[in-house]
């Protein structure tokens, strides 16, 4: 048995009392920085166009991402996560900065630490960090190649060793939980699982696991094809600290989807919408007070443990919810009957 | 929503297994996994709840062939929906396959074989991998065979599993089912054995399920499969109440237990419960006569032509087959009584199941389309004697006028909502695209609609449906209007159409709502028709409240606007003057230069299927839907491309330039003292936070001397025919098709002419290297906003940008009087070259805008409104 994390006892301990705020948007908000390729590039020397490349700031930039990460918690965020939604070999390889990856997890992590730490021993609230796996833009379900439908580009064990050197870098800079996000993939998700189990046999102490899925359409699939009660099933033998969905619409499209998961999720329940769907130019609209008047919609409903903002949320955004939800009761965590779970994209149930 | 499937006893399919199936085994053995992939369909098809895949065969490279078929079903959603059971003896090739299977599997099979540290590392990782396990009635001594030993094995084995943190609901006990009948007396009782064993396991070991292998029970009776069949019905039927949950079974071959010849069912009876010592003797005797063809020959898919007519015509419909249409609808005809009967007896029988399977989702807009030509063709076969009997048609539902208004030219929507309508009978008027209204209301009074539906897509077309809605009003109708496009919105018919009309007025969002709606409206309840009514007025009327307190979006005046204007670098990025000045033509492009250059993800949209490409073609709910329109459209493209089907023309020029305010003033020659014409842009006037300009596309060109270019192109000449062709054949599908792709080559063609602007014409980036990925993405430097889209809404400049080019002579596309480009597959716009010119929406503007506009175009202000409509109000 490996040692109980005391981050997640702590978690569970706030969460029982009141809903909690994770941060919100990392790529919309350093795009209002307008920032040039040379911020992007800083001195590293690097052969490829940085520009675009979010992750490689907590390197070049780094008071961008503690500038962000400090208006999360000053507008209320009790969990911060890491500005490594890319900070894999894979999606890095994209900027020929794969060797960099340790680098800039540990730098990361450090941001979002010391920044979490600050704040609360300014206040004595408890703050955590969550370092933030993404998906990476290689798929382990899906053939790129539509005349060749067998064909992958990745294999599982490259998937699964990638995340281990990131989340390795991620501990090792000083995270509490590892955030495995923006879930397209379900087989990618759960090779990030199996990385973080491992990694806890390596070091003898449980890593708190928080997996949020990101459904494609109304559907309420993942692109990969998994219904989310498929999903869950999927991925249940995580034991997660929190599941829940990410991204795809804001809080009024996504309400049918959380409240799907919450009648089924026997554990805490994070979710994290967009500020509503982007225009025609592709940009986020939803002021704060709607996408606060939105969730508080959730918080009466009982849908949610913990509540933030995915792309083009704001720390405005991120204060209106907190605002919003403070003292509404946290969702209880239901207990499902004992019975065998299986899922293809479709669930299955067998009574046990 | 998913429905979720909850079984009380699973049927997991056998023939994706190598150890089972001769016939996979074949296939797999000489590498014919498409064929093999169709077994696995097959299964699910008929009734498999979980697919046992098994790869165990000596000649086989057996973790090869696993990993390679767990990919490509995983490709097939309709496969892929129900779990996988990885079936193999070796760990190494359970472990490849879990790695390839996503969802939470079941694992067939570990054991305490080896021992219990083996068995226990192999149970953690299975849980690691977030699967079940089956676990084999097997230890150190080997296979358990009496009902003791079976029970003795499993208890250990879920002492030792729990105790280890293993969930009890996710171990499957396999306790061995051995063939009976063998001629060996000690095997008699091993049907009993396995029942007995299984009422204990499922006492001693809560949670836990129990399977087996059904096809080794029969074993004696190879090659007589009726026995076969009766021998694993009648085991099941035994064995389910002791407490067999789960089997693997061929799930389309077991019989009704009621259904098993009473003889026969007997005679297995006695051998699967071990009732009589001759039991054996006596099967023997009599299996013989049961033999013959068990096995369901897989008929090809010609299957269906042996059906009656009325089910061939019900077949075609739903599979939007149309080759043996009019000889099947023929052949109905002569056995009717009035060639009515056949429209309204089998085909209509048949366009509800259509109907019905698209309004739940499980078929998609393409297909309808389909289905509907088939219709159209069984109908246009019968008219004529309908006719000469002179009968009246078939009473439908209702009778609705379309039209695309008055200076509008697009149609592809209009036809869709058309094509379903007509599928859910009712009658549709199309009057066609730029109708005027006074023919539009004349038509609905001739024909005595039920209700009028106006379609457009340029943001004009707005405007004139209010016009449209105000003449019926004036008219003193009260027939329903229903508004649908791409333009329109609910927002915009709440503020603008409902106010002017007062018959109902409702704004439809797609062709399925289409059905819902029309058909409420003509409902013999009038319960139902007020509900969706009244409905629709009350949301309308919340609408505008909400607008009316909601205040506008904070506007700066259009001065503080301009001294928020952006302001592009042009010190470090000095305008780079055109290699070509002056406008040229470019005729007759090559089509096939164009096609790789198709952006497929709006040609879906235009089905209405929604999803990126290529990742729609394996979408789990619409891929299969998608990837035969993609094939079809392929087909027809190489038709286009390879018989010159249409013809590409472009007009494009450049001119020298300078920003004069939001215009930018175009002149004759470098030196830029005689003035050629005046391109009047608009300014963002919405009040932006602090470091945020308020952009007009003229901030893109320098005042101290620019260029600017401008460009317009069409693949939509020589369509008509085409079409005509096709609407001759009742061919809506091929006519809506032909449309899409015409207008996707039109797109393709203005990217590629963009690449060549950049590379030569104006040669601002000689150097450029992009996919056609980054193409989409619009990675590359420079912009090409076209006039009526949210960087310069207004539509109206496109005249002169047309005078300037000289497109219509250079490329015959016309301008309708609101500026909509004929032929529709056609793009124009302009070229910006600097690098920090991007795409933006101007949105709301405020009034002292409007009259600087109309000043600086010398029109009125009333004249400047009607244009700019779309910008005032939100």
């Amino acid at each position: 048995m490996n040692k109980p994390s005391e981050a997640a006892a702590r978690f569970r301990a706030e969460a029982a009392k009141r809903i909690l705020v994770t941060d919100g948007a990392w790529g919309t908000m350093i795009q209002t920085f307008g920032l040039a390729e040379a911020d992007y590039a800083g001195t590293l020397g690097l052969s490829h166009e940085q520009k675009g490349n979010n992750d490689m700031l907590c390197l070049t930039r780094p008071d961008i991402i503690e500038k962000i990460t400090q208006g999360y918690l000053d507008a209320g965020s009790d969990i911060v996560s890491t500005n490594t939604f890319s900070s894999t070999t894979i999606s890095q390889a994209d900027y020929g900065a794969e060797h960099l990856v340790r680098e800039l997890n540990l730098a990361a992590a450090g941001i979002a630490r010391r920044a979490a730490d600050a704040a609360q021993a300014k206040d004595g609230r408890p703050r955590f960090v969550a370092g933030a796996l993404g998906p990476t833009n290689k798929t382990l379900s899906l053939s790129p190649d539509v005349n060749d439908p067998g064909f992958r580009e990745v294999d599982y064990d490259q998937v699964k060793d990638v995340y281990t050197q990131q989340i390795q870098a991620l501990l090792d800079g000083g995270v509490d939980f590892i955030l495995i996000e923006t879930i397209f993939d379900t087989l990618n998700a759960k090779a990030a699982i199996m990385a973080v189990l491992e990694e806890s046999d390596r070091r003898g102490v449980e890593i708190p696991i928080m997996i949020s899925m990101t459904i494609t359409d109304m559907s309420g699939r993942n692109l990969s094809g998994h219904a989310i009660d498929a999903f869950w099933w999927a991925v249940r033998h995580a034991k997660p600290l929190t599941v829940g969905l990410n991204c795809s619409f804001g809080a009024d499209l996504l309400r049918p989807h959380v409240q799907l998961l919450s009648g089924i999720a026997d554990t805490l329940l994070m979710s994290y919408p967009n500020a509503g769907l982007p225009n025609e130019l592709g940009q986020y609209d939803e002021l704060p007070a709607r996408t606060g008047h939105l969730v508080e919609e959730w918080a009466k409903e009982g849908l949610i443990n913990v509540i933030g903002g995915c792309c083009g949320t704001t720390p405005g955004h991120i204060k209106a919810m907190a605002d919003a939800v403070r003292g509404y009761p946290p969702r209880v965590v239901p207990t499902l009957p004992v019975a065998t779970r299986l899922a293809g994209l479709d669930p299955m149930i067998l009574a046990a | 929503m998913t429905t979720t499937s909850s079984a009380t006893f699973v049927n997991i399919g056998e023939r994706t297994n190598v150890t089972g199936s001769a016939r996979f085994k074949k296939l797999i053995m000489a590498g014919d996994y498409t064929s093999a992939v169709e077994v696995a369909r097959q299964q699910v098809e008929s009734g498999a709840q979980v697919l046992d895949v098994n790869m165990d065969e000596g000649l086989l490279d057996a973790q090869f062939a696993m990993t390679t078929f767990l990919k490509l079903i995983a490709a097939e959603p309709d496969i892929a929906r129900i779990p996988i059971m990885v079936d193999s003896s070796k760990w190494s090739v359970i472990e490849a396959g879990l790695k390839c299977v996503s969802g939470k599997p079941i694992v067939n099979s570990i054991s305490m074989k080896e021992g219990e540290a083996a068995f226990l590392e192999h149970a953690k990782k299975v849980q690691r991998y977030g699967a079940a396990v089956v676990v084999m009635a097997f230890d150190e001594m080997g296979q358990a065979d009496t009902c003791a030993r079976k029970v003795e094995i499993c208890e250990r084995a879920y002492k030792l599993l729990t105790e280890n943190g293993f969930p009890p609901e996710d171990i499957i006990f396999d306790p061995n089912i051995f063939a009976v009948a063998t001629g060996i007396e000690e095997h008699n009782n091993y049907g009993v054995d396995f029942i007995e064993a299984c009422k204990q396991i499922r006492v001693r070991c809560p949670h836990a399920h129990i399977s087996g292998g059904l096809s080794n029970l029969s074993f004696s009776f190879r090659g007589n499969e009726p026995v076969r069949r009766a021998m694993h019905s009648i085991f099941l039927y035994h064995a389910i109440p002791a407490g067999l949950d789960m089997a693997i079974v061929n799930a389309g071959q077991l019989d009704v237990y009621d259904t098993i010849d009473p003889e026969l069912r007997e005679a297995c009876e006695d051998v699967v419960l071990n009732r009589r010592a001759d039991a054996t003797d006596r099967l023997l005797e009599i299996a013989d006569r049961f033999k013959g063809d068990g096995s369901v020959a897989e008929k090809a898919s010609e299957e269906w032509r042996s059906l009656p007519v009325a089910k061939r015509l019900e077949h075609a419909l739903i599979k939007g087959l149309d080759a043996h249409v009019v000889a099947d609808t023929e052949e109905a005809r002569l056995v009717a009584v009035r060639p009515i009967d056949v429209i309204e007896g089998p085909l209509m029988d048949g366009m509800n199941v259509v109907g019905d399977l698209f309004g739940a989702g499980k078929m998609f807009l393409p297909q309808v389309v389909k289905s509907a030509r088939v219709m159209k063709k069984a109908v246009a076969h019968l008219l004529p004697f309908i006719e000469a009997e002179k009968a009246e048609g078939a009473q439908a539902k209702g009778k609705i006028i379309m039209a695309t208004v008055k200076g509008d030219v697009h149609d592809i929507g209009k036809n869709i909502v058309g094509v379903v309508l007509q599928c859910n009978n009712f009658e549709v008027i199309d009057l066609g695209v730029m109708v005027p209204w006074m023919t539009i209301l004349a038509a609905a009074n001739e024909h005595g609609a039920d209700m009028i539906g106006l379609s457009g897509l340029i943001t004009p077309s707005l405007d004139e449906m209010v016009t449209v809605a105000a003449e019926m009003q004036r008219a003193g109708m009260t027939m329903p209007l229903l508004i649908g496009g791409a333009t329109t919105s609910r927002v915009h018919t709440a503020l603008r159409i409902e106010p002017a009309y007062k018959g109902p007025v409702i704004h439809v969002l797609d062709a399925s709502r289409a059905v819902g709606v029309a058909g409420a409206l003509v409902s013999d309840s009038p319960a139902i028709r007020s509900e969706l009514v009244d409905r629709t007025v009350a949301e309308y009327e919340a609408i505008r409240v909400a607008r009316a307190n909601k205040g506008d979006t904070k506007l700066a005046t259009i001065a503080a606007a301009r001294a928020n204007a952006y302001a592009p670098d042009f010190a470090k990025h000095p305008p780079v003057a055109p290699k070509t000045l002056g406008t040229l033509a470019l005729d007759d492009y090559p089509l096939e230069e164009l096609v790789p250059y198709i952006d497929w993800t709006p040609f879906f949209r235009a089905w209405e299927l929604a999803g990126n490409y290529p990742a729609i073609l394996t979408d789990p709910v619409v891929g299969e839907s998608a990837t035969s329109l993609f094939k079809d459209a392929q087909a027809m493209l190489t038709k286009i491309v390879d018989e010159k089907w249409l013809t590409a023309r472009a007009a494009l020029g450049f001119w020298p330039a300078k920003r004069d305010g939001d215009d930018v003033l175009l002149f004759t020659d470098a030196s830029r003292t005689t003035e050629l014409a005046r391109v009047p842009f608009l300014r963002q006037q919405v009040v932006k936070r602090d470091g945020v300009p308020n952009r007009s596309l003229a901030d893109f060109v320098s005042p101290d001397g620019d260029w600017l270019g401008g460009f317009a192109v069409t693949a939509g000449q020589g369509i008509d025919a085409h079409l005509a062709r096709f609407k001759a054949d009742n061919d809506d599908y091929s006519d809506i098709l032909l449309k899409a792709l015409a207008d996707r080559l039109a797109e393709a063609f203005a990217e590629h002419l963009h690449e060549r602007v950049r590379k030569e014409f104006w040669g601002y980036a000689p150097d450029e290297m992009l996919t056609s990925e980054d193409l989409i993405r619009e990675k590359y430097q420079g912009i090409r906003p076209a006039p009526g889209y949210p960087a310069c809404p207004d539509h109206s400049p496109k005249r002169q940008l047309f005078d300037l080019l000289d497109a219509t002579a250079k490329t015959g596309i016309e301008l309708t009087e609101s500026f909509a480009m004929t032929p529709t597959a056609a793009v124009s716009g302009y070229y910006f070259a600097h690098p920090e010119s991007s795409y933006f929406g101007v949105a709301r503007i405020g009034s002292d805008q409007v009259a600087d506009y109309a000043a600086r175009r010398g029109v009125s202000v009333e004249q400047a409104e009607t244009w700019l409509r779309p910008n005032l109000e939100d």
